[in-house]
């Protein structure tokens, strides 16, 4: 045993440092001189046959900080254990049937001679599970060490209290030992003979913990609690849900943004194509279908020939997704719009048109059924800022979209092509007067709001199913936003997104999110009838045409 | 003496219209009813019934034209119309169930058993009696078209937006009737109907009443719009088409005008949705989609805006079309095809199937007038 321990930390030891984690090594570190002698000493205790000290044996493990007494202990209770005749060696086969030492956690070719298995009965059985629970307490995967305490948190065992003061003593990570902590003071709360200032203290612990599960530990408690700590807790439990009450608040108002941003994000483009050149564009939420199919084409290419650049598929695919969509864009502008200028129903019903070919095409190469777009791994997971969950998915694409909202601003005021723009769309024969060729930059406006559109497809097939049918569900709901924030404003049109999506959130809990959407849209049918021109209407007299 | 009258004012294109629709009423109940099946002229029921459905459609269409073609609204929710008067048909049917459901109650419908329904919502009480569910086809369209037309016209909501608002209106309905909670049995719809007025609504007798019926009320619904429309009113109407601001200026009351006509032609658009329940056996939520409404507008457009006849001809073609695409190995183009006359007819035949015909017609009647050497200038036909 300890002839081997040098060749492991030489060749082992270094390789670790490496790999992991400063923490993670020193957790390992710390542990190491202690790890020989308490692994002695249980295998020491399983050499003498006897549950008792078995059992000895198993709290030895369990204490050691080894990292693989978890296995070793789990090996034990499936009478996967084994030690060699002289008593001085174990060895346990692991979840994949290898065989490992289970001094060096190294696996080995075959047992040593003269195995016998150690033998374990019920109650040995017990003990071990017991003693895996705390031991995931010292696991050195933090995310483990996480689970083990919400899991103490809940049952409040009383009996895990003495690993879990083990625990943190031992434990670095801040948030962890804070998590370490409120599980202890939930198992004091409700433990008979806790004295009163260490109850008093874990109560204050639990409301400053403040969630759901605190107030239920409270509750719990509430009986064993002597009539000052009553109030103490009750006070806590008004407290919390105090807190619960405004974070739900705050919570609805991010939900709303996230919703206002995918509103926005649709509406963009068509606050180009209608709001700015008057188009009536019923083909827009095909422009966004297009451009989630053209993510999924860029995912599928990615999947097959180049795996590794999966977390890129969304940056290539943007570009990707801009052009295709601005090119269907311009073949439609040229195709079919410039003929129906200043005749917009026309438009209306040629767009409907060219929408359903662009749906029926899309069905026809890609199939009726949804696709699977894949989400990369930035856009997966969440993170809490005072209790409130933020998946990383929605705040990117609420960032994406204001970086797509600002671009486009910049766009429209700062170059030469953003001021033909403006040029022609106040009046039309001035700017064909200066020069400017007005048919080319209908063109180009119409090819840059369908491309908005298509960069949005690949923003929402993260978050929506993509189907044939994906625009149809934006379609509405874009017109409404563009109209609301008043036709020809890009300020208008954030504005409305982000109201009506905040609105729609704050009607959910009241109405249910059907009766929401509905309220929404008659309200939005009573507010047009009171400013027609929208939020922020355009002034001036050209405007009245 | 009156029929007189109205024959005489009549266009030629409407009088082709109205007897097509006579030999229609005459021709067909004589071959469905009494020449056998085998009979290489006998017109199966089923086949009725489609006409049925088309005529309908016709209907539908033709209030459509009444508002867009005269009045220049481009209603984008004409099917919430039709639909209510479906619904309100629909409910006159469920009640007439009685303990035939499934679950036999005397009262309820079935979905409401099946959700635990204890009594009858207030707004089914009197759908037992024909007459109030009849009054109910007019009013429950015309009341929302009323209410929906008050306020955009007052207000001024024109053009598209007055399109995206009336969009946004039969989404929000589509919406509504899509839940369980509102009574009118959610996803689903009402169906399974048995009886009309004590007649079996299977039955070929009563398939074909209901045909004859559809045709008489188009015809109707014909005459009275062209009665509108060749009107002192329907002038004005036309002229608030061309020039909203200018009638105004006139003195018009232009809000009162397009308010009334749109609720007459709502209320079209509800008997329309009224006989079509019996004749397919089901009204659902899906009726009110946006995609519906639009597809009417086509009709209209197909057929010819602004033409009375060329809306319900527009109707049936279009969905003579449709019937023949979607069933067969075409099926998958039919959507191409929808497209693509969208595209068609906006760009090139702005004028439809009338159109079409009369512009040949005009052709030829300015080279029959050139050959006649007679030197007076051909009108323009636009």
């Amino acid at each position: 045993m300890t002839a081997r321990l040098p060749s492991w930390s030489s060749s082992g030891l270094p390789r670790i440092l490496l790999l992991l984690p400063l923490l993670f090594a020193a957790v390992l570190l710390s542990a190491l001189p202690v790890r020989a002698a308490a692994l002695d000493g249980a295998i020491a205790k399983f050499a003498a046959d006897s549950f008792s000290d078995t059992e000895a044996g198993i709290a030895a493990v369990a204490t050691s900080g080894v990292p693989n007494a978890a296995d070793i202990l789990e090996a034990l209770g499936a009478g996967n254990l084994e030690i060699s005749a002289d008593g001085k060696t174990i060895v346990y086969k692991d979840k994949s049937g290898r065989l490992i030492d289970a001094a060096t956690a190294a696996p080995i070719a075959a047992p040593p001679a003269g195995t016998r298995t150690v033998r374990v009965n019920n109650r040995l059985r017990r003990a071990i599970e017991a003693a895996l629970g705390t031991l995931t307490l010292l696991a050195p995967d933090p995310a483990r060490r996480m689970q083990a305490a919400e899991a103490i948190f809940k049952s409040k065992d009383a009996a895990s209290l003495p690993a879990l003061e083990t625990a943190i003593a031992a434990e670095k990570d801040a948030r962890i030992k804070r998590a370490f902590q409120e599980a202890r003071a939930a198992v004091l709360v409700m433990k008979a003979d806790t004295p009163a200032s260490e109850r008093a203290a874990a109560l204050l612990l639990l409301r400053d913990r403040g969630d759901q599960d605190a107030i239920a530990a409270l509750r719990q408690a509430m009986p064993q609690l002597s009539p000052d700590l009553k109030s103490v807790a009750s006070d806590a439990i008004t407290a919390i849900e105090d807190r619960l009450a405004l974070l739900a608040q705050v919570q609805n108002v991010w939900y709303g943004f996230s919703l206002g941003s995918v509103l926005l994000l649709a509406a963009i483009g068509l606050a180009i194509t209608f709001g700015v050149m008057g188009v009536i564009n019923m083909a827009h939420g095909e422009m966004v279908m297009l451009g989630a199919y053209t993510t999924f084409v860029v995912q599928e290419i990615i999947r097959t020939s180049a795996p590794h650049l999966f977390d890129w598929s969304l940056p290539i695919a943007i570009p990707l997704a801009f052009l295709v969509t601005a090119l269907v864009g311009i073949a439609i502008e040229r195709g079919i719009i410039r003929f129906l200028y200043g005749r917009p129903l026309e438009t209306l019903l040629a767009t409907w048109g060219v929408s359903l070919i662009l749906q029926q095409a899309v069905r026809t190469a890609f199939g009726p059924t949804n696709r699977e777009v894949g989400a990369p791994s930035y856009m997966s997971g969440a993170f809490e800022v005072f209790g409130l969950s933020i998946t990383f998915g929605r705040l990117w694409i609420v960032v994406f979209t204001l970086v797509v909202f600002f671009t486009l601003l910049a766009v429209l005021r700062y170059t030469p092509l953003g001021l033909q723009m403006r040029a022609v769309t106040q009046n039309r024969r001035m700017a064909s007067a200066m020069g400017i060729r007005t048919p080319w930059i209908d063109a180009m406006t119409f090819a840059l709001g369908s491309g908005v559109a298509g960069i949005a497809g690949v923003a929402l097939s993260q978050i929506d199913n993509v189907s044939p049918n994906l625009g149809q569900t934006y379609i509405i709901d874009s017109f409404m936003v563009v109209v609301f924030g008043g036709v020809g404003s890009l300020w208008g049109t954030l504005v409305s997104a982000f109201a009506l999506g905040v609105a729609n959130k704050f009607l959910e809990p009241l109405a249910g999110a059907v009766l929401a959407k509905i309220f929404i849209l008659v309200l939005l049918i009573l507010f047009i009838q009171k400013r027609p021109r929208g939020l922020f209407a355009l002034k001036g007299r050209a405007i009245e045409t | 003496m009156i029929t007189m009258a109205i024959i005489a004012r009549l266009d030629r294109m409407g009088a082709w219209f109205l007897a097509v629709l006579l030999g229609l009423i005459i021709l067909v109940p004589l071959l469905n009813l009494l020449l056998p099946p085998t009979h290489p002229l006998h017109v199966p029921t089923y086949v009725v019934a489609l006409m049925g459905k088309y005529v309908c459609y016709a209907i539908l269409a033709l209030s459509l034209d009444l508002v867009w073609g005269y009045c220049g609204i481009l209603s984008l929710g004409h099917g919430a119309f039709f639909a209510l008067g479906g619904y309100a048909m629909g409910m006159y049917l469920m009640r007439q169930i009685g303990t035939r459901g499934v679950y036999a109650h005397p009262v309820l419908p079935d979905f409401m058993v099946f959700l635990n329904w204890k009594e009858l919502p207030w707004f089914w009480y009197g759908f037992d009696m024909f007459p109030f569910a009849l009054a109910m086809i007019f009013l429950v369209p015309g009341a929302l078209a009323f209410v929906f037309g008050w306020l955009a016209f007052r207000s001024r909501v024109t053009g598209v937006y007055l399109s995206i608002i009336t969009q946004a209106m039969t989404y929000a309905l589509l919406l509504a009737f899509f839940r369980n909670d509102m009574g009118f049995g959610g996803n689903n719809g009402l169906t399974d109907f048995k009886d009309i007025l004590g007649y079996n609504v299977q039955a070929q007798g009563t398939r074909v009443t209901l045909f004859v019926l559809s045709v008489a009320t188009l015809a109707l619904c014909y005459l009275i719009a062209r009665a509108i429309v060749t009107s002192a009113f329907g002038k004005v109407l036309i002229a608030i088409r061309d020039a909203e601001s200018r009638t105004r200026f006139l003195g018009y009351r232009v809000e009162q005008y397009k308010l009334l006509v749109f609720v007459v032609s709502a209320m079209m658009a509800g008997v329309a949705g009224a006989l079509y329940v019996p004749q397919v056996g089901i009204i659902n939520p899906s009726e009110f989609s946006p995609a519906n409404s639009i597809e009417a507008v086509i009709w209209v457009a197909v057929g010819g805006r602004g033409t009375l006849v060329g809306a319900a001809t527009g109707a049936v073609v279009v969905n003579f079309l449709k019937s023949t695409f979607t069933t067969g190995f075409l099926a998958p183009y039919w959507l191409f095809a929808l497209g693509g006359l969208f595209i068609l007819v906006t760009l090139a035949m702005p004028k439809g199937i009338i159109g079409l015909v009369s512009s040949i017609q005009a052709r030829r009647q300015a080279k029959a007038a050139r050959t006649a050497s007679v030197s007076k200038p051909v009108e323009e036909t636009r």
